[in-house]
Order: C-alpha cells, then sequence, then structure tokens
C-alpha cells in the first residue's frame, strides 16, 4: 500500500474539482446533434485545444470517422462514450500511489524546470505524509534562485517539519548528502528532495541533478524511491520534451501534473502516456495544499467528458 | 528554440522546391504540413487556421502557381506572413519602454504563477540601469512564501553586479506577507506607499512585481485591476511562458481584458519550445512582444523583432542580433587594433583568449552558432562543451607573458609545466600550439592579401584549422574536419606495403 491510496470517496470528493479543471465542454458540444464531417472536426478541434497533441488526435479521429462509416455511431452521445473508452483504453492498470521503501527513509527526489510549481508540490506532498502520520524531512537542495530556500523553510515552518539546508550558491549536492544523513540519524519516515528549476536545454544543470541522484543512491541503498518530475499541465506538448530529458538525467518514476486549475484542459496526460509511458501519480488542482489528487485516468477522463 | 518547427517547415519547402512547378492543390498539401507543424508547435488553432488560409489565398493570388521557384517564393510568402503575425500594429511605439516625464515611469508585471515575473524583474532593471536609468522594484507579491526576499535578493545582485552607475532601489512591506488568498488587496496600498517612495528617491522607473495569478481567479484578478486604478501605470507587461500550450491565449485574452496590457514579455525562450505563444499570443491580443528572456542571467533579455523572429523560425539565421551582441562586446578600437594584428601576423595567446572571451560573453556558443543561417538545423544533435573552452583558457593561462607573446618558445618542459597548470595533457597543449600557429598563418593570409591569399586561407583552414572552436569535433561538415586526413609515417608505409 502506498501514499495517496485511491480510495473511492477520495476519487469522489477529488472529481468535483478535477471536473471544474479540466471540463472542457464536450457533452455540451455533442449532445443532441447527430454525427457528421462538421461534428467530427469540431471535435478534433476541441481535442486539439485541450493540448492532447496532434499525433493523438489524428489517430482518435481516424477511428472516430472509421466508425462513423462503418455506421457503428451515430448520435453525438454515442460519440461522447466512444471518444472516452479511445482515451482510457491507453491506460493499464497499475499503481499509480507513491512508492514507499521496506526500510525508512522514503526519499522522494522532485524535479521540473523553472517555475513548473516544484516548491508547492512539495509542500503539499508534505502535508499528505504528515497527514498520514509520517514525520518528514525536507532538503532544499535549490541553492541556485535567490529566496528558493527561505520559500521551502516557509513551508516547514507552517507544516511544522525539519528541514536541512545549505548556504546560497553551494552545491546542492552537499546539501541533499548532509540531509540523506539527516533523514538517518532522526530516523524520518520520509526525505523530500527541491531541487532547482533547471530548463532541460541545460545540459550542465542536467547533470548536477544526475550528481544528486547519485548522491542519493549512495548515501541510500535503493533511495530514490520516487523521482518525481513536475510538469506544468498549462505547457503545452513541449512538457513532453521535458519529460523525456530528465527521464534521461534521472530515471523519472512519476509525474506530478501541477497547475491543472488553470483553464488547461489536462489532455496533456494524454500525450504522456502514449508517447513516455511514464504514470502521472499525482495532480496538483488549486493554490491550497489539500488542492493535491491522485491521478486516475477513468475518473479524469470521466471529467473531462462530462463537463 | 523553435528548432524542430524551423526544420519541418523547411523540409516541407524543400519538397516543393524541387518541383519545376506547383499547382493549386501542392499548394494546399504543402500547407496542411506547415499547419500540423504549427499546431504541434503549440501555436492555437485559431492563428494556426487563420496564417495558413491567408497564405493559400495569397499564394495562388500572387501566382506562386506559375513561378519556376515556387518553394522559394513560398518560403518569401510565409516569412512575410510571419512577420506580419508577430509585427505591431501600425502607429504603435517600437520603444520597448517607453519612458514618461516627469519620472517615474510606473511600470506593472503580470502573468500565470512560475512564468518568471520576479526573475523578468531584474532583467529590465538590468536592462535598464545600463541605460542610465535609476529603477525601484517593489515586492506586491504577498501571496508566494519569499517572493518579497527574492526580490530584494535580485535588487541587490542588479544593484552591485548589473553595468551602468545609478542605483537600483528596492521596496517592500514584508510584514504585510500572508497566506495564500488572506493578503488579497492588501498589494494595492503597498503599491500606493511605493509610488511615494520612488517620487520621493526620484527614480527614473518604478517596477512592480505582482503576484501570479491564474486568469479565472476573480480576486486576485481584482486586486491587479485595484493596482490599476490606484496608481494608473504607464506600461503594463504580460509575462508569458514561452512553453505554454493551446491555453496561452486563453490567459493572454482574460489578463488583456481586464488591464489592456501594453506589452508581452516572452520568457524562457532559451529552452527548445517551439516558440507557439510567440505567435498566437499576439495576435489574439493585440499587444506586442517587447522582449524575450533567454537564460537565467540578468543580462539575458532580448528586445523582440519580429523580422528576425520570422528568420529565426524558418531557418535563415539572425546575422543582425548577432552583430549587435558582438558590437555590444567589443569596442571599434580594440576590433582595429586586433585587424592590424592579425595583418602583421602578430596575433598572441592573449588576443587570442581576449577574442574567446568576449565571444563567451555573448552567451552559449551554441545559441550564438545557431543565428547564423542554415547553422541552426545543422546543430540540433551537437553538443558544445562549453567546458573545453574553459580548458583551453586554463591552459593559456598557465603560460608566462613571454609564452603567450611567442609561443615558440614551448618546449617539452614548458609544455609539461602549461599541462599540469591547467589540468590538461601535454597532447592537448600542443594541439592548442598547433591550431593556434595554424591561425596566426591563416588570419595573416586573411588580412594581407587580395582575393588569391584568402581563397588559399581559406583552403587552409578546412585543412586543419577549421576546428579552431574546440568542443565541436562533431560537428558536421563546418570547416570539413576529416576529409583531408594526413596519415602517419607509420600508416603511409603500410600502405605503400600494402599496394605492393
Amino acid at each position: 500500500m502506498g501514499l495517496f491510496s485511491t480510495t473511492v470517496s477520495a476519487i469522489r470528493k477529488g472529481l468535483a474539482r478535477t471536473r471544474e479543471a479540466v471540463g472542457s465542454g464536450f457533452r455540451s458540444l455533442l449532445m443532441g446533434r447527430a454525427l457528421d464531417d462538421e461534428l467530427i472536426s469540431e471535435i478534433e478541434q476541441r481535442l486539439i485545444a485541450a493540448d492532447v497533441g496532434v499525433a493523438a488526435t489524428t489517430s482518435i479521429i481516424k477511428n472516430l470517422r472509421q466508425a462513423y462509416k462503418d455506421k457503428e455511431i451515430v448520435r453525438g452521445e454515442d460519440t461522447l462514450e466512444f471518444l472516452k473508452q479511445q482515451l482510457i483504453g491507453r491506460w493499464e492498470e497499475t499503481d499509480r500511489s507513491l512508492a514507499v521503501a521496506q526500510t525508512k527513509p522514503t526519499v522522494i527526489l522532485v524535479a521540473g524546470i523553472n517555475g513548473s510549481g516544484k516548491t508547492t508540490s512539495v509542500a503539499k506532498i508534505t502535508k499528505s505524509l504528515k497527514e498520514q502520520g509520517r514525520t518528514v524531512l525536507l532538503a532544499a537542495a535549490d541553492t541556485y534562485r535567490a529566496a528558493a530556500t527561505e520559500q521551502l523553510e516557509i513551508w516547514s515552518n507552517r507544516l511544522d517539519v525539519q528541514i536541512v539546508k545549505g548556504e546560497a550558491g553551494s552545491d546542492p549536492a552537499a546539501v541533499v548528502f548532509d540531509a540523506c544523513d539527516a533523514a538517518i540519524a532522526r530516523h524520518v519516515d520520509a526525505l523530500v528532495i527541491d531541487t532547482a528549476g533547471r530548463l532541460h536545454t541545460q545540459d550542465n544543470l542536467m547533470r548536477q541533478l544526475t550528481k544528486i541522484r547519485d548522491v542519493v543512491a549512495k548515501k541510500i541503498p535503493g533511495a530514490p524511491h520516487e523521482v518525481l518530475l513536475v510538469l506544468d499541465a498549462t505547457a503545452g506538448q513541449n512538457a513532453i520534451t521535458q519529460a523525456k530529458v530528465f527521464a534521461k538525467a534521472i530515471n523519472v518514476t512519476g509525474i506530478f501534473l501541477a497547475k491543472l486549475d488553470g483553464t488547461a484542459k489536462g489532455g496533456i496526460v494524454v500525450a504522456i502516456q502514449d508517447v513516455l509511458g511514464i504514470p502521472v501519480k499525482l495532480i496538483g488542482v488549486g493554490e491550497t495544499l489539500d488542492d493535491v489528487e491522485a491521478f486516475d485516468p477513468t475518473s479524469f477522463m470521466q471529467a473531462m467528458f462530462e463537463a | 528554440m523553435f528548432e524542430s518547427l524551423s526544420e519541418k517547415v523547411q523540409s516541407t519547402f524543400r519538397n516543393i522546391s524541387g518541383r519545376g512547378r506547383i499547382d493549386e492543390d501542392g499548394v494546399r498539401s504543402a500547407m496542411d504540413d506547415v499547419r500540423t507543424a504549427l499546431l504541434e508547435a503549440d501555436v492555437h488553432q485559431d492563428v494556426v487556421k487563420q496564417f495558413c488560409d491567408e497564405v493559400v489565398i495569397e499564394a495562388i493570388g500572387q501566382e506562386v502557381t506559375k513561378s519556376l521557384k515556387p518553394g522559394e517564393e513560398m518560403i518569401g510568402l510565409v516569412h512575410q506572413k510571419l512577420i506580419d503575425l508577430m509585427s505591431p500594429p501600425q502607429g504603435t511605439s517600437t520603444d520597448p519602454i517607453m519612458l514618461v516625464e516627469p519620472a517615474p515611469t510606473i511600470v506593472m508585471l503580470c502573468g500565470l504563477q512560475g512564468s518568471g515575473k520576479t526573475t523578468t524583474c531584474g532583467k529590465l532593471a538590468a536592462y535598464l540601469k545600463q541605460r542610465g536609468r535609476s529603477v525601484m522594484l517593489a515586492a506586491a507579491d504577498l501571496q508566494r512564501p519569499a517572493a518579497v526576499e527574492q526580490l530584494k535578493i535580485v535588487a541587490e545582485q542588479v544593484d552591485t553586479e548589473g553595468k551602468g552607475n545609478v542605483k537600483v532601489h528596492f521596496y517592500a512591506e514584508p510584514d504585510k506577507c500572508s497566506e495564500y488568498g488572506k493578503a488579497t488587496g492588501v498589494a494595492v496600498g503597498v503599491c500606493l506607499r511605493a509610488l511615494g517612495e520612488a517620487r520621493k528617491a526620484k527614480v527614473d522607473v518604478l517596477i512592480l512585481d505582482t503576484a501570479g495569478r491564474l486568469h479565472i481567479d476573480n480576486d486576485l484578478m481584482k486586486e491587479l485591476e485595484g493596482i490599476n486604478r490606484a496608481l494608473n501605470p504607464h506600461q503594463i507587461y504580460l509575462i508569458v511562458d514561452a512553453m505554454v500550450g493551446q491555453d496561452a491565449v486563453n490567459s493572454a485574452k482574460a489578463f488583456h481584458q481586464r488591464l489592456a496590457v501594453d506589452g508581452i514579455i516572452l520568457t524562457k525562450f532559451d529552452s527548445d519550445t517551439r516558440g507557439g505563444a510567440a505567435l498566437s499570443v499576439k495576435s489574439v491580443t493585440g499587444a506586442p512582444i517587447k522582449f524575450i528572456g533567454v537564460g537565467e542571467r540578468f543580462d539575458a533579455l532580448e528586445e523582440f523583432h519580429p523580422q528576425r523572429m520570422a528568420g529565426r523560425i524558418l531557418g535563415m539565421g539572425d546575422v543582425v542580433s548577432l552583430v549587435e551582441k558582438a558590437q555590444a562586446e567589443v569596442s571599434e578600437e580594440d576590433a582595429e587594433k586586433l585587424a592590424e594584428k592579425m595583418a602583421s601576423g602578430k596575433l598572441t595567446m592573449d588576443d587570442f583568449v581576449k577574442q574567446l572571451k568576449s565571444i563567451r560573453r555573448m552567451g552559449p556558443m551554441k545559441q550564438l552558432l545557431g543565428m547564423l543561417p542554415g547553422v541552426g538545423s545543422m546543430l540540433k544533435n551537437v553538443q558544445v562543451d562549453e567546458k573545453q573552452l574553459d580548458q583551453l583558457e586554463g591552459m593559456v593561462n598557465s603560460m608566462t607573458k613571454k609564452e603567450r607573446d611567442d609561443i615558440k618558445l614551448l618546449n617539452k618542459s614548458r609544455i609539461k609545466r602549461i599541462a599540469k597548470g591547467s589540468g590538461t595533457t601535454p597532447t592537448d597543449v600542443n594541439k592548442l600550439t598547433k591550431q593556434f600557429e595554424m591561425m596566426q598563418k591563416m588570419t595573416k593570409q586573411m588580412a594581407g592579401t587580395g582575393f588569391g591569399g584568402k581563397m588559399k586561407a581559406m583552403k587552409e583552414m578546412s585543412k586543419g584549422g577549421g576546428n579552431l572552436i574546440p568542443g565541436m569535433s562533431n560537428m558536421p561538415t563546418l570547416g570539413g574536419r576529416g576529409s583531408t586526413k594526413t596519415l602517419g609515417v607509420k600508416s603511409k608505409f603500410k600502405q605503400r606495403k600494402k599496394r605492393k
């Protein structure tokens, strides 16, 4: 059993928020209309607008055209169901909960590009860990950006968890080294590492991230147990490129899709699944620390199409 | 940046330039490919549709179909259309920041969370400072933890490290900070008091760093409107992440409707984004793109030029920007001195490193080379190892003054010492001296002789001196490295033996 186990009630509670977030108006588009070429091209546009991506959209529309030709689908209502199935079918049954180490501490490494929402995501994860009765230690491994450490420190005070930090401009790997020692010495359940934002095009910074990961692996066997890449849901198809490069540098185990409460339609999860196959584990749906949910493809797609 | 988009567009047009003539269907199908490329680049679909439709109509109208070089004609047309798409409306000011009298000019930055407002504040301050304008940065982000602290550090850094001799001030009321949603509206008062301070300090420009907010968050948007009413900023800039997706248009529209945005600053342009946002945001708001952020350093802010950007999108390069960058780093006097030295063949190691340093100050090597026409797409898979350049500087720094002036002095033991001093190997040092000698010879010929000499020098260059920029050894076909490899004595002997 991992964290964020997707209980039915949690989904239901969360779904309202997700629906608000990712609803893209498909239902109102399709209800009461008969499927025809014009509607198909409107659906195509709607899928593109939801950031589903050109490749996935093309394949879905091709299947839809075929089904229309074969007279399998006639009404708009059926189309809705068809689209949902086309999308949901892309995900296999899999465990999307955060990993937990057999012997503590569980190490969660969080990375992403500048401004994707790493620090807020770290705070959200920490809060839910705490609510499950786990002790958490934070590592402020963003020693580059001005006041990044202070930002995480404020969260650590609000959440009442311990934090390990370094001097501004110091080697982040050294901070992580100390944090690992501290996590072991203080017997905490989880160590959550917040790293500096970096563009995936900066090779030297990506190597730095690999080094951080290596330090963790050396200090704590089997760690990091979870490597979360924070992606900004409002980012377009570039998110895919980002994920590819980060995956190569630090072997990403899961994605935290942040800022889904924009009006971004969240279709990027489809492209992530199609191209990368890295599981989206958590979604951020708001500014407050409780606005985090486990990702579940079925309910997510329901939300996307029913609103 | 834009690499994948320009590659796709180019290959599309390469396909049609191969043909003699093109009919209407040909134009349409070529534009279909362009359409896909633009959509994949996250350009908003309405913008894409309009753009492609217009190109098709004009292409047929201008009788591209009758031309013998349809590919070139099409590129020209698309180029012009891209410029139109990104250009500010006729009659609007092209000045990046319009300064007003009496000072201070009030500039407000707004945008979504994580778009890069605070960093851009620092960049704008550095930009203005370099131009002799004093600035005050005011922290109006009371929501995000430590945002005030961040801006303070940024202001101090620009003040001490930025070029120019004017001061960068900072204003904040840290005690007003609160948790998310609890301090909404307080920022209006903070901004008003900041304006008072800015007047007292007689700064030229006051920049307000507002909190990141979603365009659908009514309370926070109202706060921005409040600041707008209270201070009536002269310029309101919307900060947009260049990697943003289809939703870019909606958020830009919402901000624009509420605040009548004066300009857009695109950030994180140094990523590999296909930059669709650049095309769509301008087109839906009508507000011109003023600046682009191209790196983490404070000086990594460029003025936006539609013409040059269109060239970059189509892989035509951007030589104008490159020359401007060079002019900012190298004075005319220095350049003349250097030319003299080159002509007389007296180029020293010191000159070489000085040159290298000023080139590197202009930005990462790969970014610079990408501005050369046709080089961009070639560079796609090339890693420019900046470390090797560091190493090179290290080697020169390990030489004595005499050695730098005359590298012929270098014997085995000196080379050994230099290698030791710079953490390299004697082979590395030898390589450097060989390349340097080659360059000396080459520059002398280039500078001193007429056309024939220049050709000869070019040939020399392709023989072995073409790899003067280290770390780019895997560069495809720039300088023809490896094509005329000289064989060692032993292998020549072997070859001869074989022939017999």
